[in-house]
């Protein structure tokens, strides 16, 4: 256990502090139902691009990333490069301007602009939940974590981060947790850049730590270079650590889940709906695009650094009796999650601990807030407004807004004890919303592309999309799991090399599915006239004009520099 | 009164990096030369080159928003 000192204590205070007086500071700054739930669409874009990166900066991120460094190295970048950066483009250049422009106050509001009711109110209820859900997971994480690494008390630790989130969300809305995501971003890289530096200097750099990783790859059967090339191993799921060939990986991961993701899920396109005008919204996810290109120094690193330094950094799993967990092999199974925490533990004197830890808590915290945020602003909007009460005053849905605040928090740290409870039910829960993400995209590229797609179409399509890959993981399974949780519960039909490639093609089954069957439906029903679908179909809307001062500033400029320096990082971390 | 024209979220950035940054250097430079602290890192004082890093990034965040608001 670490003892934190009075200076690690009082550096943590300090960024609370902060915190709380941004949400005071703000407290007159939400006066209308649109500053509550949309900062009054005011926002400078490289506020809202840090705050469209750092919403989904949740604990899942920094902790994952940090374990999946430590499990398949370099390769993991993956994630970033090919599973969030063309997708930030695309949401960017060709999405944005029907969000935004359409006047639509979220993402579901967009469909039924676009479609029906039903559609929207389907989207809105998986969304509403998903938000709960995976905002609990945060705190219970949190929870579990302070209370292995410092001993704090579980029970306290979650009350308090739910209750800081609850006052500068309540105080300030939108704009509070804005803000804080803002602050949040910079806490994360100035916690996280020190630890990559001392790290890397303590295993001899880049060059040391590739001769390290490359004994740890030969030890388990890989080629030598799989832990420090993204690319040279992906011809064939043998020769690559995540265990899954190319085309798998840039069909399920680079397509269809990180699409899904990046330009459909309001949590993060909200942030791009509080700027201050549609070249904001567009610039938003592109200037998100620079630093997101560039996380995976930050996060993956730690881990894999982890990794070299040998056994004794990251513990091993322990099984209930306390007893190391052994795999079939006969092997002690180590607990990834823990690499970055231990890193910052083992690698930081007092007073850089107390900044690591507040890096990891505000990392936590902002995962719950932009949750929370998303949260109250669909039940608001597309769930009260749109079905319990449709005529009130504004007044009367800002006073709704709060109430959703308090009742979305409480409901996250009710899911934070569900998830303490039952583990495996959790597990199944996220397993649930990636199959409620998957088909998503399928559902608004045809909305916003295809003029001939239809309300039923895209209804059908979203019912199917969701059903297919709850199919497809019953009956697949990974090699080396057992059916259950992980698949293959109606019968093992399909066997991958690895449960990435499962999930991957899993996504696959749920876009496809999605994409087909809202094809099919939308051509044997009635489609509305072209009249009514201006400003939310492609086709029928004009193109938007860039309102910027410089040529550098226009989107389509930047999304092009992006390309280039992805590029760039690709071919040397080939 | 909209949520931008409230406060400039660069003042909360540049208040709260200066202050750690401060209380960060400030300890470095008083457990400057203890070994046995600063053994984990390599013998590298950390607390008072990060410090000094929060404290100047603090700084700029200040000054930047200082010139926004003179506009």
């Amino acid at each position: 256990m670490t003892r934190l000192t009075t200076l690690d204590l009082v550096v943590m205070a300090t960024y609370f502090l902060v915190v709380l007086g941004i949400g005071w500071a703000l407290r007159r700054a939400a006066r209308t139902s649109t500053d509550f739930f949309l900062s009054g669409r005011s926002l400078p874009p490289w506020v809202t691009g840090l705050a469209f990166l750092s919403a989904n900066l949740g604990a899942q991120e920094v902790i994952g990333m940090g374990a999946s460094g430590a499990k398949y190295g370099i390769a993991t970048s993956h994630f970033y490069w090919i599973g969030a950066i063309p997708a930030m483009l695309f949401v960017g250049l060709f999405m944005m301007p029907f969000y935004y422009g359409s006047k639509a106050r979220s993402v579901p509001e967009y469909l039924r602009l676009r479609f029906d009711e039903k559609t929207r109110t389907l989207n809105a209820l998986g969304f509403a939940a998903m938000t709960v859900f995976s905002s609990g997971v945060s705190m219970y994480a949190m929870g579990k974590l302070l209370n292995l690494l410092l001993g704090w008390d579980f029970d306290t630790s979650v009350l308090v981060s739910a209750a800081i989130v609850l006052v500068y969300v309540l105080l300030g809305g939108l704009t509070s947790a804005i803000y804080n995501e803002v602050l949040q971003f910079f806490m994360i890289v100035f916690g996280f850049a020190p630890l990559v530096w001392v790290g890397l200097r303590s295993v001899g750099g880049w060059g040391g730590l590739t001769e390290k990783l490359a004994v740890a790859a030969t030890q388990r059967g890989l080629p030598e270079y799989a832990y420090t090339h993204a690319w040279q191993g992906m011809g064939s799921a043998a020769t690559n650590s995540i265990g899954i060939e190319w085309f798998g990986m840039v069909m399920g991961l680079g397509f269809v889940l990180s699409f899904g993701y990046w330009c459909t899920d309001f949590l993060v396109v909200q942030r791009a709906m509080a700027a201050d005008s549609m070249t904001a919204a567009r610039r938003t996810p592109l200037i998100a695009a620079f630093p997101k290109m560039l996380f995976p120094f930050l996060v993956i690193l730690p881990g894999m650094i982890a990794m070299a330094m040998g056994n004794d950094v990251i513990p091993a799993k322990l099984a209930a009796d306390g007893t190391p967990l052994l795999d079939s092999m006969g092997n002690v199974v180590l607990d990834y999650d823990l690499a970055t925490p231990m890193m910052l533990v083992k690698l930081f004197p007092t007073g850089m601990l107390g900044l690591g830890l507040t890096a990891l808590m505000a990392s936590f915290m902002s995962g719950m807030a932009g949750n929370v945020t998303a949260f109250n602003t669909v039940w608001t909007y597309d769930i009260y407004q749109a079905h319990l009460r449709k005529d009130a005053g504004d007044a009367h849905y800002l006073w709704m807004g709060r109430v959703a605040t308090v009742g979305g928090i409480a409901l996250s740290v009710a899911a934070a004890y569900v998830a303490g409870a039952f583990n495996n039910i959790m597990e199944f829960l996220q397993l649930v919303f990636a199959f409620v993400n998957a088909p998503l995209f399928a559902t608004f590229a045809l909305g916003m592309f295809w003029a001939r797609s239809t309300g039923h179409g895209a209804f059908w399509g979203l019912v199917a999309g969701t059903i297919a890959p709850a199919v497809h993981h019953g009956i697949s399974l990974a090699s080396g799991s057992s059916p259950g949780v992980k698949g293959g519960y109606f019968g093992v039909l399909l066997t991958y090399p690895s449960e990435m490639a499962q999930t991957f093609w899993t996504a696959v089954a749920a876009f496809t599915t999605c994409f087909i069957v809202t094809i099919a439906v939308s051509l044997i029903t009635v489609p509305r006239p072209a009249g009514e679908l201006g400003g939310l179909v492609y086709s029928l809307t004009p193109r938007p004009v860039d309102d910027v001062r410089h040529w550098h500033e226009r989107p389509a400029v930047l999304a092009g520099v992006v390309v280039v320096l992805l590029v760039l990082l690709n071919i040397l971390f080939f | 009164m909209s949520g931008a024209a409230a406060l400039d979220v660069r003042y909360p950035i540049g208040g709260l990096f200066v202050v750690i940054g401060l209380l960060l250097a400030g300890y470095g430079v008083a457990t400057a030369g203890d070994a046995t602290l600063y053994q984990r890192t390599g013998g590298l004082n950390i607390n008072l080159a990060w410090g000094s890093v929060m404290t100047a990034f603090g700084a700029l965040c200040l000054l930047l928003a200082r010139r926004a608001s003179r506009r």
